[in-house]
């Protein structure tokens, strides 16, 4: 009988270790939060879709999913609130070999970020953006977000949320972007591989991922972080190619997941150089006009 | 591994087999990975690591068949599997190092 | 493609000239907004940018646009924008987050009546203690403020140099006067325009520390993808770029942004004068009222009124000094501008009650009249 090889008493390294600031390590994130494991997840398409990690730059707002920055080995840069999206845009104008990723939260990229999103999908920037969403403002303490979903408790909607909350992929096809998924922190396979093709994509690519947020959100709504886990299993329909204006998630009938739009446009980098520098344009673009 | 009936390829078939490997004080005790390994190698321990937390303690290690399950739906960097390499002799295919081939 | 340095004498307004003058000075990225009346800036920058394989973007607002400005210096690139009083609110946070990670770039701020939407057709020099506030936290910045359309020319360099050199965002306070007149520019040959970039690292990237200061208290700044696995973020940080959240790191972290400034006050304040140095009466403005202001002091010379113009072209860091020393020995100071008292409350407070100090101010709208400071100086003194 074999002898199982013992780990050796140096602490092992894992897989990941060289894509994040171990120094840094245990990061914020509470026990139970999804936003480390759709990080994760977000780490493992960067390194296994093969791009040029030295030129793949992570840029991130404030609140809990913005802290990412913080924790990837790579050029990262931790902005405003709400003003990824338009940092990252300068970023990749005055750099268009750099691989823009944004990883923020709801409240980040919709709420005081939402024009800024709906203008850099609609001028089709050349940029992925995950957003992790946990249905509130985390960070703070838990205050109703452009996401709380009706009738939700939270610190600033105690007694109920008498809003309706954003349907996202939705928004990200009406704007303009040219990939739009939906996963949540349990389907992590599907979400690397969403995330892989994304970042191998030229255009604007969003992609949404529903994590529990158990010490805020799941505390006030009686939502345990492994309850979620499993309600996200049960209740989890996966449709690629739905369509999109049926994507309102509703915990009792079904949240449905996939990969909704992933379709190919001129990115804003390709008409500004038809128009205003030629000279740039290696090659003939589909979709450019000649 | 039982088998009701044993597989004509039993020889030749091979599981993936894993080592898991854990990082006890980045671990800050969700369980996720207890939860959600297809085999339930793993259990919350009694220890404690640094923070206080109960880190998951491998319980049965020749269930492993280093899925990876664990490592990517740990949100704290704290766990992964390596393939431990299978055992290809003539009979024993399809079992960890660490256990028989049992056949009813 | 043509030249950065259109070489020649021209007719040209304020606002073209501070275009053509980022561009001499090697601004290769303008992201902003329309405003009146700094939208001419974006629009010749639009044109122009395509001649010199640069980039321009009108943002959807003023905020996207200093985020974006602050972007691409990032990406390695000079870059700024252009606004008036409202916009110039908009972008305050963003210019914090610009002077907390030391980003260089420059920002145009056309003024026009305020406060809120004011008077958008009409000058005034009313911003100027947002300039150096404007934004939370405590901080040092520098404001040039140009006098005429050639003067904004040089300035424009002179900001875009002095941001390099120092890592920070560069206000340039002009006004809607200066900014829509017409006069000669001449822009010389490229070769006799001096140009600063930001150092550079040197040394192993590995153990490179974006916040550890040089010699001069300025950190050397890569750009985004260039190997450095940089992390630059708005939270007090150390000097690796980590946030700490210690009494420690912000006692460093604000040594830092404030000391490169304050130590460095010669080579940053620039001033100019007009018959100083026998003067008893020192007449201290800045931007378009420095005009007015020189058309009064040589009236008020021939009714026998010893009075000197003291110009301020750099407005933030204050020249403190020359305004004490100059307080020992004259009789008095008159501040001319366009507001109700704003730096007249510095002249005040450096002067130290040594000597009477006035104020020809206006709330908006239109010049001083030479005639208005040549009163008050005869009824004064």
């Amino acid at each position: 009988m074999q002898e199982i090889p013992k780990p050796s008493n140096k602490q092992p390294c894992h897989p990941l270790d060289d894509l994040i600031r171990t120094d840094r390590i245990p990061h914020i994130w509470c026990p139970g939060c999804g936003i480390g494991t759709v990080f994760s997840s977000c780490l493992a398409a960067l390194k296994g879709s093969g791009i040029n990690l030295r030129k793949t730059v992570m840029v991130s707002g404030i609140g809990c999913s913005g802290r990412a920055a913080g924790y990837v080995n790579l050029d990262s840069f931790h902005t405003t609130h709400g003003r990824a999206i338009p940092f990252a845009t300068g970023l990749k104008l005055a750099n268009p070999e750099l691989n823009i990723v944004v990883f923020s939260g709801d409240g980040d990229l919709f709420a005081i970020g939402g024009n800024h999103f709906i203008h850099a999908a609609r001028r089709n920037m050349d940029m992925t953006v995950i957003c992790v969403n946990n249905l509130n403002y985390g960070m703070t303490g838990g205050q109703v977000a452009a996401t709380t979903p009706y009738l939700a408790k939270s610190t600033t909607t105690p007694v109920g949320n008498p809003e309706t909350p954003f349907n996202l992929p939705l928004m990200a096809y009406a704007c303009g972007a040219t990939y739009v998924a939906r996963w949540t922190m349990l389907h992590i396979r599907d979400l690397t591989d969403s995330i892989t093709e994304a970042i191998g994509k030229k255009g604007f690519s969003f992609i949404e991922a529903l994590s529990p947020c158990p010490v805020n959100y799941g505390r006030r709504n009686k939502q345990k972080p492994l309850e979620m886990l499993k309600v996200y299993q049960e209740k989890a329909i996966i449709k690629n190619d739905a369509d999109p204006s049926t994507l309102d998630i509703d915990f009792e009938k079904g949240i449905i997941l996939g990969k909704f739009v992933d379709v190919d446009r001129p990115t804003f980098i390709e008409h500004y150089d038809k128009i205003y520098r030629p000279s740039r344009l290696q090659e003939s673009v589909p979709g450019l006009n000649s | 591994m039982d088998f009701w009936r044993v597989p004509l390829d039993a020889d030749t078939i091979q599981v993936s087999l894993g080592i898991v490997h854990i990082l006890e004080d980045r671990c800050k005790g969700c369980g996720y990975c207890i939860e959600y390994c297809p085999k339930q190698a793993l259990e919350l321990s009694t220890k404690f690591n640094q923070k206080g937390y109960h880190p998951p303690v491998v319980v049965k290690p020749e269930e492993c068949v280093n899925c990876h399950y664990c490592e990517i739906i740990c949100p704290e960097f704290a766990i992964f599997s390596v393939e431990s390499p299978p055992i290809t002799e003539p009979g024993r295919a399809g079992t960890h190092p660490n256990s028989a081939i049992k056949v009813r | 493609m043509k030249p950065a340095v259109l070489t020649g004498e021209y007719f040209m307004t304020g606002d073209v000239a501070c275009a053509e003058g980022a561009l001499a000075a090697g601004c290769r990225f303008f992201g902003g907004y329309p405003i009146t009346p700094a939208t001419e800036i974006a629009e010749r920058m639009a044109l122009r940018l395509s001649h010199v394989d640069g980039c321009f973007i009108q943002m959807e607002d003023e905020i996207g646009a200093m985020a974006a400005v602050l972007g691409a210096s990032w990406g390695g690139v000079k870059s700024m924008t252009a606004t008036s009083g409202p916009g110039f609110s908009l972008m305050m946070e963003n210019i914090g987050l610009g002077i907390c990670t030391e980003t260089p770039c420059v920002v145009v701020n056309v003024q026009r009546g305020g406060p809120s939407t004011g008077l958008p057709t009409h000058g005034a020099q009313s911003d100027m203690m947002q300039a150096r506030w404007g934004s939370h936290g405590h901080y040092e910045i520098i404001a040039l403020a140009p006098s005429s359309p050639q003067e904004i020319f040089y300035l424009t360099i002179t900001a875009f140099n002095l941001s390099e050199k120092y890592r920070l965002p560069v206000l340039i306070m002009t006004d809607e006067i200066v900014g829509h007149m017409s006069e000669k520019v001449i822009i010389p040959e490229a070769k006799l325009i001096e140009i600063v970039s930001r150092p550079r690292p040197k040394g192993r990237k590995d153990r490179f520390k974006p916040f550890a200061p040089g010699p001069n208290g300025v950190a050397p700044m890569p750009a985004a993808g260039e190997g450095y696995n940089l992390h630059i973020t708005g939270l007090t940080h150390d000097e690796k770029g980590y946030p700490v959240m210690a009494v420690e790191t912000q006692t460093e972290m604000m040594a830092r942004i404030t000391e490169k400034i304050q130590r460095n006050l010669d080579d940053i304040i620039r001033t100019d004068d007009f018959l100083l140095d026998d003067a008893e009466i020192v007449v201290v403005s800045y931007g378009v009222s420095a005009r007015t202001s020189m058309a009064a002091v040589a009236e008020a010379r021939k009714l026998g009124i010893k009075a000197g113009l003291f110009r301020l072209v750099t407005i933030w860091p204050f020249p403190e000094d020359q305004i004490r020393k100059l307080a020992d020995r004259v009789k008095g100071f008159v501040t001319v501008e366009i507001n109700l008292g704003q730096i007249h409350r510095e002249v005040e407070r450096c002067a130290g009650g040594k000597v009477p100090i006035f104020l020809v101010g206006h709330p908006g709208g239109t010049i001083i009249h030479p005639d208005s400071v040549v009163n008050l100086l005869k009824e004064a003194f």
